[in-house]
């Protein structure tokens, strides 16, 4: 037992394969820089799960920096904030990454910065009680930011009867080129840990354990020393490099030993899973006040120049991000939003950053791929990279045959797109794509 | 960003493992190239004919019917494949008819009439094959001795002439007609055990019989006894290496062997349904085997009935066809078993010497439900759990 721990079934591993274009995270040495102010931003007023915000604003009002643009409505919501100074230019509808119509304000930046390069004082939160730090983990609209943007304060809100153990911090950063995290992991490990005492006295959970897969020797060491310097008592957990190793019920599974039930959530045994850029996030918001209007964005891949590690304002224009690293490597052929293997692929490169924005992953032409659909011969590899236990070649047929009830029998809402089956699949049948069809039309049924 | 370039847009994931269908389905042909090209250096050109007819007709049916239904799927190698393993199954001086018939039927009626490559049910060479062994049963079994064995003079009391070839029989049809013989011509039961009882062996038995064996298998199996004092008696050698009749691809186990590594170290094929084949196989003719020759249980002959009657080629090249075999890892290992089962039954007891093409294919029918049975249970069903675990 060396204990490195993971999950028990399944996975595949995109990082080790050499064939597969060059899935390395070449950005990994590259510290995080601030972007450049944009001179336009497009703020979404859905970029969370649960309702769309509400907006707040008028086309001509004048917005200062970190004004609050869109009011959270209802539990499942957040509150959105403006990346910069500036008057609202319009209010229009844009298209979010994955398809979806959401309203946006555009803003032109004018006026000057009153928090950005300014000095301020740290408060204090000791003493504050757990609805009070909640709140403002509400009111700066922080959301989770490992990619599914699911609003943490609702996430933070325990219910009495539920008996929360364990809280484990999502440092693992499993997908291809991402180094956004690995990079926060080694440049705020205080801020960090000062998050996750902040999230301990918002749940009033004991236990911490820091899950980090094996490749970031350099975060795993840091943080076990910050930690032993602190002498606080979490856990950092080495994790096998295994794709989907940072989906949250696969770490919990690796880390607790705990199976999260089909259809459930890890509060269902008893634990709290938090991304460290989340953790970081709330950091930010109690100690500085200070709303998520930016985050640390991965800008990686073959199509361009200068891979890098970006603080992006929300808002901010892809097209400008890559600009920003130095423009396309050649001729561009896929711009994806998140890591590459669960990410979105975008038709506009003017698309703007939105909180759920991890990476922007440009290809060049020759490394766009694209799905063949030749027929299944039923290797078998899909059902073997499924961590789930599905069947996913099984599944694909019963949905190509429209027989939905049968997909969903055996287990299709339990699929979590990771995408390991169309990863691993010899004749390049796009099974999430497939399987995302298949969800939306049995939910129609 | 002056210019505007279209974008490909597609769902996640945006990269994949390096692995094709076609380049898979070449792969197994390039694995089967060593076994082929020792059957065509032991039977000569005809051999290579056989083969290349084969090929030739598979491809050429598979031409015809996909450009019927619109998409030529040839490039995708499979339809190569299946008339390569027909060809390899063929015995060296079939009438060149045979093959092509096989191939034909292979392709257009247990391939393409079911849908083409991933909906057939049955291992297309392999129905090709058998389907041969029944309509010219007379040719499926007269059997070359390869050139290696025939400068040998053993040869000529074993074995009659046809044409220019030397034939002979397969070892494992010697022992079945041998042991047929034997039990029609015994007085009475106890004479016919304790004359079994002299033979010792279905090895002892071929060799008995007259069949020929090698300079080279003598030598090294000295060698072997000598060095390792394996007590091993002659023949086996010969056998592994591929100095004895059979059917062009099937003989040599050391060359199909060679294939077989190639394809793991690809990760093409999995330990499973190979493992559960050859282990309970070499298990039931390790309990039962010797009874055949009156010795009693637990002293079957493992090593002579491993390397005879194309279970090798079997084993590694069409029990492990994905599409006629089952998904799951649970799956595979009961397919495996269930074939290897299948060819005890039939070697041993059945009327045919062989056994393993059948046991596949019979194996094959039993997939769709195997698939079924074996569904892994969805992560987070696994166990009855507890709301709210928290200790």
């Amino acid at each position: 037992m060396n204990g490195i721990k993971t999950f028990p079934k399944g996975g595949v591993h995109p990082h080790g394969n050499k064939k597969a274009i060059s899935s390395q995270k070449i950005s990994s040495s590259q510290p995080i820089k601030n972007a450049h102010v944009p001179s336009m931003a497009v703020i979404a007023m859905s970029q969370h799960i649960g309702k769309q915000a509400e907006c707040t604003v008028a086309v001509g009002d004048e917005i200062k920096e970190g004004m609050l643009v869109g009011k959270a409505s209802g539990f499942v919501s957040a509150n959105i904030h403006s990346p910069i100074p500036g008057i609202v230019k319009s209010i229009t509808e844009i298209y979010l990454p994955h398809g979806v119509k959401t309203k946006a304000i555009v803003l032109e930046f004018q006026g000057e910065f009153e928090r950005s390069g300014k000095a301020f004082e740290k408060k204090t939160w000791i003493g504050m009680s757990p609805e009070e730090l909640n709140g403002f983990v509400a009111d700066m609209g922080i959301v989770g930011l490992g990619g599914a943007t699911f609003p943490t304060h609702v996430k933070y809100t325990i219910k009495p009867e539920q008996k929360i153990d364990s809280l484990v911090i999502n440092g693992v950063e499993c997908e291809p080129f991402l180094t956004a995290d690995h990079r926060l992991m080694l440049e705020k490990p205080d801020e960090i840990l000062e998050g996750i005492e902040i999230v301990k006295a918002i749940t009033g959970i004991r236990n911490v354990y820091i899950g980090i897969e094996e490749n970031k020797t350099d975060a795993i060491s840091h943080l076990k020393h910050k930690i032993q310097e602190k002498k606080l008592d979490y856990t950092v957990v080495s994790l096998k490099v295994k794709y989907p190793q940072g989906d949250e019920k696969m770490l919990l599974k690796a880390i607790l030993g705990r199976e999260v039930p089909s259809g459930g959530l890890p509060i269902d045994v008893g634990a709290i899973v938090s991304n460290v850029g989340t953790v970081f996030a709330v950091y930010e918001a109690i100690v500085w006040r200070k709303p998520l209007t930016e985050r640390v964005i991965t800008i990686s891949g073959s199509g361009v120049k200068y891979p890098s590690n970006l603080k992006v304002r929300i808002g901010t224009k892809i097209s400008e991000i890559i600009e920003e690293c130095g423009g396309y490597r050649g001729k561009p052929g896929k711009i994806v939003l998140g890591g590459p293997m669960m990410g979105f692929a975008i038709a506009d490169p003017d698309m703007p950053v939105t909180k759920g924005v991890s990476g922007i992953l440009v290809f060049n032409e020759k490394d766009s791929f694209k799905f063949q659909n030749d027929p299944c011969i039923r290797c078998g590899r899909c059902i073997r990279a499924c961590p789930w236990n599905l069947m996913p070649t099984l599944m694909y047929k019963e949905i190509e045959n429209q027989d939905y009830t049968g997909a969903l029998a055996m287990g299709l809402m339990d699929c979590k797109e990771c995408g390991s089956c169309a990863f691993v699949c010899p004749s390049c049948i796009p099974l999430v794509q497939i399987f995302k069809y298949g969800k939306l039309l049995s939910s129609k049924k | 960003m002056e210019t505007r370039t279209l974008l490909t847009v597609t769902t996640s994931p945006h990269i994949r493992e390096g692995s094709r269908t076609h380049l898979i389905m070449w792969f197994v042909s390039l694995a089967l190239l060593p076994a082929a090209l020792w059957g065509a250096v032991v039977f000569g050109w005809y051999s290579v004919w056989v083969l290349v007819t084969s090929i030739f007709s598979a491809v050429l049916a598979e031409l015809a019917i996909t450009a019927l239904k619109g998409k030529i799927t040839v490039p995708d190698g499979s339809a190569f494949l299946t008339g390569f393993l027909i060809g390899m199954n063929m015995p060296p001086s079939i009438p060149i008819y045979i093959p092509v018939c096989a191939s034909v039927f292979a392709i257009a009626i247990v391939k393409q009439a079911f849908g083409g490559l991933g909906s057939n049910w049955m291992n297309p060479a392999l129905a090709g094959r058998v389907f041969a062994m029944f309509s010219w049963s007379k040719s499926m079994t007269i059997w070359n001795m390869p050139s290696t064995l025939t400068g040998n003079s053993a040869v000529t009391q074993a074995s009659g002439t046809a044409g220019d070839a030397i034939t002979g029989a397969s070892p494992l049809g010697i022992v079945k007609s041998g042991l047929l013989d034997m039990s029609v011509q015994a007085d009475s039961p106890q004479a016919l055990a304790s004359q079994l009882q002299n033979i010792g062996g279905p090895l002892q038995f071929m060799l008995q019989k007259g069949y020929p064996v090698s300079q080279f298998d003598s030598n090294v199996t000295e060698w072997l006894n000598s060095v390792f004092h394996l007590g091993l008696s002659r023949g086996y050698v010969d056998l592994f290496f591929g100095n004895v009749a059979g059917c062009i691809g099937e003989i040599s186990v050391f060359m199909l062997l060679i294939g077989a590594i190639f394809l793991f170290a690809k990760k093409i094929i999995s330990w499973e349904i190979p493992a559960s084949f050859l282990g309970s196989f070499a298990l039931l003719v390790w309990i039962f085997g010797g009874t055949k020759f009156a010795m009693g249980m637990f002293t079957g002959d493992v090593l002579f009935h491993l390397l005879t009657g194309g279970l090798m080629l079997g084993v590694f090249f069409m029990a492990t066809d994905y599409v006629t075999t089952p998904v799951t890892r649970k799956g595979m290992l009961i397919f495996g078993a269930g074939a290897g089962f299948l060819t005890f039954l039939i070697r041993l007891y059945g009327g045919l010497p062989e056994g393993v093409s059948l046991a596949i294919i019979i194996m094959n029918m039993f997939v769709p439900l195997i698939d079924k049975l074996t569904k892994p249970k969805v992560f987070g069903t696994r166990k009855a759990m507890k709301k709210g675990s928290a200790a």
